[in-house]
């Protein structure tokens, strides 16, 4: 994402006109490769594997026990990975996997200044300038390059406030206490398939605290990049928010064009205390795989948050415009009374793109409320499903939830599903549910061409004026750039 | 600036336009009436370049260019503007975001600059007052939920923003009561000027008692079959179509 390039824009939508015209013809720009030597684990996964990645990053004897714990717990799922979402791929090999891959110059900077040149200028291409003066003043960035993290910008300015904000393997090293309170609080090693193979193997990833009282002054961010071959990143971010705190965070994410598909499996975990609020806006740009459906990411997800404190609030966002396969689902789980959660979704799907998206709204606690605005967008062969999820425990009283989930067909081609889910065990509870289904019609292109705007410009402003109200939920350093993005994506598909 | 010569056009496969012809020039406003189904849609669609329609036959030439070589949004780079019968309606996407954008891509195609936010400001309050239009209306979505009336209103108050040299209004007064016909009327009669035309496409004539027209055409059949001066639209209201009718079988008998 351009960060450094593009100012807060107060007036998006009115000035979103001139950077689509300008992006509107490109193609995924991010698909180059970067010639470093990287330090890999050997191809393929068992026990050696994990010792390799867990001695590589110098882990303490509970970490590496913890993951042999996930590695047998998923080894006993073998040959039972999910098949309930609506997508379609073969199956996946994990031995053909590299699950370490490393630059080998560098890794783990202490300074930002010793990144490997030839690093620096990847990013600087991406439009992440690692320079500190450079950035925009409002965000910080970590940043991880396949299975490592090579460097987090503005850590000495929120140290003064008592947060931590770094790579996940300085965590376990720095701060093991609170790793080992809270991984996997939210997210069990035996949650599902996926989230076992992460936690047997993840290499890297972001960890946030925020202590109590304390307000985030600017976005913490992390930006994800595969560059090596034949690897899998598997990260794991883990965010506390103490009580009375507040903190916005951010992730982007791209990948190199390839034929072979890859694979990303993360896991993100949220917790917030007692009136504490943590935002956690995403925008995933990983490469879709070509007009042919052939390559890209798969891109299977678990992020969950746990308002754990009365008054707490979790709020996701995500413009989800990449990867061959999409399989994720933000959830809450709204344990402190009075707590709120929310998901504001547009996820885009173009030639042979899959999504099976949407969350889960957990209400245990009384008077707690959720909002889901979902918005799938699907053109060329596509196909995008909203799966949610709302439940409403027998304890949880007076809960609420609203749930909105539209979708906008480009051509006949493709597909749009909806699955909600309600189970309320409550009776006071109320739980409303709205679908949409359109089509951009020739009729409104036509319309836009006789005042003069071509085509694209008129799918860019259709297909913006469609996913508004979840756009505006994004900081506004990135709201131009994830407009830009969405008429990428949609690039010819109408006409 | 307007000449159609012997165009024939039509839509999935069936003629409706039999040899049209009309010229029209500057600073002149022109009236084609005719019953339902005579190809008065056909001809305003085949104007704008509406995708679904063929033409099979005929030339249109617009300010020297042809105008069947011209997609449609050239064609409104070049001056053309087509108010719609029934305007569509843009969920999410807000009416003075559609304008501006509109405005400035017709700016961009003239090789001028876009409109900054003051100037477009100044513009836009200037014609809202003209057309009797409230700002909380063009923050709205795009035509959602507009009234009839307010959409045709927003029809010419986009006329007025884009300041086109040709104008076509397609039924602008269908649907509409009569104090919004005498808004529509004066917004399009203060645009009119020596080097603007105006072709009012329409069933009935209570418009043209508002917009003075200097010839009235009657399409009947996909042909014009009579010109007059303005009084021939009373002569229409008065007789109905059915005595042009008359008169064409009585000539095609002969």
């Amino acid at each position: 994402m351009k960060t450094e390039i593009y100012t807060p824009e107060r007036n998006v939508v009115d000035d979103d006109r001139t950077t689509i015209e300008r992006t509107i013809l490109s193609d995924y720009k991010y698909g180059f490769v970067t010639d470093i030597q990287a330090d890999e684990a050997p191809m393929g996964l068992n026990e050696d594997t994990i010792r390799f990645i867990s001695a590589k990053k110098n882990e303490p004897q509970w970490m590496l026990e913890w993951r042999l714990k996930a590695y047998r717990h998923w080894c006993t799922l073998a040959g039972e990975e999910p098949t309930w979402a609506n997508v379609k791929y073969p199956p996946i090999n994990f031995q053909d996997i590299i699950y370490y891959s490393a630059p080998k110059n560098k890794t783990n900077s202490k300074s930002l200044e010793e990144i490997d040149p030839e690093l620096r200028r990847t990013f600087e291409k991406l439009g992440i300038s690692l320079n500190e003066q450079k950035r925009l003043s409002g965000v910080a960035v970590d940043i991880v390059v396949d299975s490592v993290s090579i460097g987090t910008t503005f850590k000495e300015q929120l140290a003064e406030l008592g947060i931590i904000f770094c790579s996940m393997t300085e965590a376990i090293q720095e701060h093991p206490e609170l790793v080992k309170k809270y991984l996997s609080s939210v997210v069990p090693i035996t949650d599902n398939y996926f989230a076992a193979l992460n936690s047997a193997v993840f290499t890297d990833g972001s960890f946030c605290y925020i202590p109590k009282g304390v307000r985030c002054p600017m976005e913490l961010s992390t930006y994800f990049r595969i560059n090596a071959e034949n690897t899998g990143q598997f990260e794991r971010t883990l965010i506390v928010a103490e009580e009375g705190s507040y903190v916005s965070y951010l992730e982007g994410c791209t990948a190199p064009m390839r034929d072979e598909n890859q694979l990303h499996a993360a896991v993100v975990e949220l917790i917030a205390l007692d009136n504490a609020e943590i935002k956690y806006s995403t925008v995933q740009n990983w490469y879709p795989g070509d007009k042919e459906g052939k390559g890209g990411i798969y891109n299977f997800v678990t992020k969950r948050g746990i308002c754990k404190g009365n008054n707490s609030k979790i709020s996701w966002t995500q413009v989800e415009t990449g990867s061959a396969i999409t399989w994720k689902y933000p959830s809450v789980i709204l344990k402190g009374d009075n707590s709120v959660g929310e998901f504001y979704s547009v996820a885009v799907t173009n030639n042979y793109q899959q999504a099976d998206t949407g969350t889960k709204m957990l209400h245990l606690g009384k008077n707690t409320k959720s909002r889901i605005v979902s918005k799938g967008i699907s053109a060329g062969f596509s196909n995008n499903s909203y799966r949610g999820l709302v439940h409403v425990s027998k304890n949880a009283a007076n809960a609420r939830n609203f749930s909105q989930c539209d979708s906008l067909l480009l051509g006949d081609k493709c597909g749009a599903h909806t699955f909600p889910y309600i189970e309320v065990k409550n009776n006071t509870a109320v739980v409303e549910h709205e679908a949409t289904t359109s089509k951009i019609g020739e009729d409104q292109i036509f319309y836009c061409n006789q005042r003069g705007i071509d085509t694209e410009t008129a799918v860019a402003l259709i297909i913006n004026g469609f996913a508004k109200e979840v756009m505006n939920q994004l900081p506004m350093e990135f709201a131009v750039e994830a407009q830009k993005l969405l008429a990428i994506s949609l690039e010819g598909s109408v006409g | 600036m307007l000449r159609i010569e012997n165009l024939h056009a039509g839509i999935e496969g069936k003629n409706i336009l039999k040899g049209f012809n009309l010229e029209i020039k500057p600073g002149e406003v022109h009236a084609i009436m005719g019953p339902n189904g005579s190809g008065k849609s056909t001809l305003a669609s085949v104007l704008a370049g509406r995708q679904d329609y063929e033409v099979t036959e005929g030339s249109i030439e617009f300010l020297g260019k042809d105008l069947l070589e011209l997609s449609p949004e050239k064609r409104a780079g070049e001056g053309l503007f087509l108010a719609f019968q029934y305007p569509i309606e843009i969920a999410g996407l807000s009416t003075i975001n559609f304008i501006k954008t509109s405005v400035n891509e017709i700016r961009k195609y003239r090789g001028q600059e876009p409109l900054d936010a003051v100037a477009f400001l100044k513009l836009m309050k200037e014609k809202m007052a003209l057309m009797d239009i409230d700002k909380s209306l063009l923050s709205r979505s795009l035509n959602e939920g507009f009234s009839g009336g307010e959409k045709k209103r927003n029809e010419i108050f986009q006329m007025a923003m884009i300041q086109p040299k040709l104008a076509i209004l397609d039924e602008t007064d269908s649907g509409l009561d009569i104090d919004a016909i005498r808004i529509v009327a004066n917004g399009v009669n203060t645009l009119r000027n020596k080097d603007n035309a105006v072709l009012v496409v329409t069933h009935y004539q209570r418009l043209l008692d508002y917009i003075i027209p200097d010839f009235v055409h009657v399409l009947y059949n996909g042909r014009i079959v009579k010109s007059g001066p303005k009084e021939l639209a009373l002569e229409l209201e008065e007789r109905g179509y059915e005595f042009i009718k008359n008169e064409i079988s009585v000539e095609e008998e002969v």
